[in-house]
């Protein structure tokens, strides 16, 4: 029998049948109360079959990859339990960043799910839902495998109990949560400048890429690989983040102005909550692949450059407070880290200060700022800590009604000065952290007037178990605190050296390596 | 000009990948860090897959690179033949 | 502007004056002595003496550094949203003009902080 040999689809051909052409115009319903949230944003579109797919993956090759890459994770997870991987990692103080990750970042992906579950349902575009829609099941993804993985280390170390809990309610965790649910209460298009744009594209790659190369350094085989599986994710949305902005700038020029407001703002949030991450990078790691600053100069400079400059061509100019968040860099993570050991009484994860060595490491990756404005500061604080007086600060700090950091940024070019900017607002007064949170407040000052600020919801009496009286003879706010948000007090929280989990990896390494 | 950028992780099924696309384009440079590698080139990189087939001795589906893949920058174009990353337009 | 949106949006301010007890919020940071990472917040009576907040309420939370005992309060400059500004320790922050959420500063000449690093 004659076979009929037909040319296969290329796949640009294979992609547009399978993705094409799926929707319809409404006749019972008008299209603009099935789309509701469309149009409000003031983002014009024309043409919703102009938006182009940058990688042309059908769901049947989605579900192939990704099943793929869940096999080699699932291998490895049961493979890392099944050798007590744990006990590999280069020193305990390393599980301190994996605490922070699944107190702050997991629960973001979570978030990033239901986000883009809802933006993929209110396009009115097909081609922009289906990858929504693609973009919301790997963020479930990475959510489950970051959980499960991180699960194993929550059998033996504190820290990792009550992440949940403490996303919602904590103070240094209130700071990516307001981040997401900031993006999640804008409207779809923001959603995606917010998300989709301006963390997935221009910042992503300084959360993971140099943060998951680091825990392989730090012979983390378990965290390496759920990472690494995220992030073979991320390509695909940072590709879709930057379509949705080509979209919108070719569909009409009166976008550009509104994209380029979105831009600004969510530029300056993100790099806000990637302070906690540069602290990851320069104090965290015991074994360090490269310092924040040579991260941000790598990703967010030269390559956040080569993106503007292309941009260029549309009318977009680079973020407003680029140069400032460049500035930044020398002093970002030491301000953050000085934080954390500040109040690290009231921290899931445990603190400490640099040793000798690091502290040059330090030296010599900031030349311009570690020995002159942070070495002395770092070194009182050892010090202090040697003769037993490790420093607890107990007082609530001011925070930033934008960013909800505290005001511990300095001015633009005198890292010795807090920056300090306010607001006056129906009467009340709000303060900021920088002259950019502070314009994003007075744009939307409706919106920032609703902000959750942890120190002012634990004056208010918000942040107490039931029965607590804080009218009562010696009663301690900080400890009411502490079990409202249900950390152990010593277990938990408190300096690294003494710690519980200092003590169980020294025990459990030295019975992996003689016979007790 | 810019730098484009793809970054792989390193393991035995990304080497002929990472082969393929140093070999094809000439002036590419490959920094390497713990368990990844990232790969720059100025304006323009294209990933062929007769390069990788010859290496692998198999049939190779260029979005395989998904499972593997661990970042990249400029504007994508790809068929069934090559996948390109520029800043062209 | 206003939030861009489809219906009237319209939200209490989650911190107004009345939801602090009778308190009101102050904020305070001591220039060039930054080891204290931030500013701080207190819930404060409006007829709280001034002086009680140098004497009270200051000490508890400064005390860890070793400037904080030589300062001579007498010297002081003080600051009231970045202006100079003069307090009466005697009359009540009411009195001294204090208002739900205001932010003062103050300065130590002569101190600047460990090996005049202002931390």
């Amino acid at each position: 029998m004659d076979m009929q040999v037909k040319k296969k689809l290329g796949l640009k051909e294979r992609y547009a049948h399978m993705t094409r052409g799926l929707d319809w115009e409404t006749s019972y319903q008008p299209m603009d109360k099935v789309f509701p949230y469309v149009k409000y944003e003031g983002i014009k579109i024309h043409d919703w079959d102009k938006w182009e797919d940058p990688f042309r993956l059908t769901m049947d090759a989605y579900w192939k990859y990704q099943g793929e890459k869940e096999k080699k994770l699932y291998a490895i997870i049961d493979a890392f339990a099944q050798n007590n991987g744990h006990l590999g990692v280069t020193d305990a103080r390393y599980i301190n960043a994996l605490k922070l990750f699944i107190q702050g970042v997991s629960p973001l992906e979570y978030m990033a799910h239901r986000g883009f579950a809802h933006v993929g349902r209110q396009f009115a575009g097909i081609g922009p839902r289906v990858a929504c829609q693609m973009q919301a099941v790997d963020e479930l993804r990475h959510a489950q495998t970051q959980i499960h993985t991180i699960s194993n280390y929550n059998k033996y170390y504190n820290g990792f109990h009550n992440w949940r809990h403490w996303h919602d309610n904590v103070w240094y965790l209130s700071v990516p949560k307001s981040f997401f649910d900031d993006a999640m209460t804008a409207g779809p298009f923001e959603f995606m400048v917010a998300i989709g744009f301006s963390f997935e594209y221009v910042l992503t790659n300084l959360l993971f890429v140099p943060f998951m190369s680091g825990a392989a350094y730090n012979s983390d085989m378990s965290t390496v690989t759920f990472g690494f599986s995220a992030q073979s994710d991320e390509a695909r949305h940072m590709t879709l983040g930057l379509e949705v902005i080509k979209f919108m700038l070719e569909q009409d020029p009166d976008n550009v102005p509104i994209v380029q407001r979105w831009i600004d703002k969510w530029f300056w949030r993100g790099t806000r909550v990637l302070s906690l991450v540069a602290t990851m990078m320069d104090y965290m790691l015991p074994k360090r692949v490269m310092s924040w600053k040579e991260a941000w100069e790598i990703y967010a400079e030269q390559n956040g450059g080569a993106l503007f400059n292309d941009l260029a061509r549309y009318g977009i100019r680079p973020p407003k407070a680029f140069a400032d968040a460049c500035e930044a860099k020398d002093h970002l993570s030491h301000q953050l880290w000085g934080t954390l050991y500040n109040y690290g009484a009231a921290t899931a994860i445990h603190t400490w200060m640099p040793g000798t060595e690091e502290m040059d490491w330090l030296s010599a990756k900031y030349p311009e700022s570690f020995d002159k404005y942070y070495r002395p500061r770092f070194e009182f604080w050892a010090e202090e800590a040697k003769k037993g007086n490790r420093f607890y600060n107990k007082t609530l700090p001011m925070l930033c009604t934008t960013c909800q950091i505290p005001l511990l940024f300095t001015e633009p070019g005198d890292p010795t000065k807090i920056c300090y900017r306010e607001s006056d607002y129906n009467g009340d007064k709000y303060h900021f952290c920088s002259d950019h949170c502070k314009e994003i407040f007075d744009h939307e000052p409706e919106k920032y007037v609703q902000s959750w600020l942890p120190v002012h919801q634990i004056y208010q009496g918000h942040c107490f178990k039931p029965g607590t009286d804080p009218t009562a003879e010696g009663f301690d706010p900080l400890a009411a605190v502490i079990e409202y948000y249900g950390m152990n007090f010593g277990r938990d929280n408190l300096d690294f050296e003494g710690s519980e989990d200092q003590k169980n990896f020294e025990t459990w390494r030295g019975e992996a390596t003689r016979n007790a | 000009m810019s730098n484009v950028f793809i970054a792989f992780q390193v393991n035995e099924d990304t080497r002929p990948i990472i082969e393929a696309i140093l070999e094809d384009n000439p002036g590419a440079v490959a920094n390497e860090s713990p368990a990844m590698v990232k790969i720059d080139a100025k304006d323009r990189l294209v990933v062929k897959r007769e390069s990788i087939e010859s290496r692998l001795g198999r049939r190779f589906d260029l979005q395989e690179i998904h499972v593997n893949l661990i970042s990249l920058t400029g504007h994508i174009d790809e068929d069934d033949d090559q996948f390109t990353l520029s800043w062209n337009h | 502007m206003v939030v861009a949106a489809v219906k009237e949006y319209k939200f209490e301010p989650l911190d107004r004056l009345e939801n602090f007890h009778g308190n009101q919020l102050l904020y305070v940071g001591w220039e060039d002595h930054l080891m204290f990472c931030a500013p701080f917040c207190f819930p404060l009576s409006p007829q709280m003496p001034f002086r009680a907040v140098l004497e009270q309420v200051l000490p508890g939370t400064y005390d860890y550094h070793p400037d904080f005992s030589k300062i001579d309060w007498g010297k002081v400059e003080w600051f009231k949203s970045g202006k100079p500004w003069r307090p009466d320790h005697d009359r009540t922050l009411d009195e001294n003009g204090l208002k739900h959420k205001d932010v003062i500063r103050f300065r130590t000449p002569g101190l600047t902080g460990i090996k005049g690093s202002c931390s």
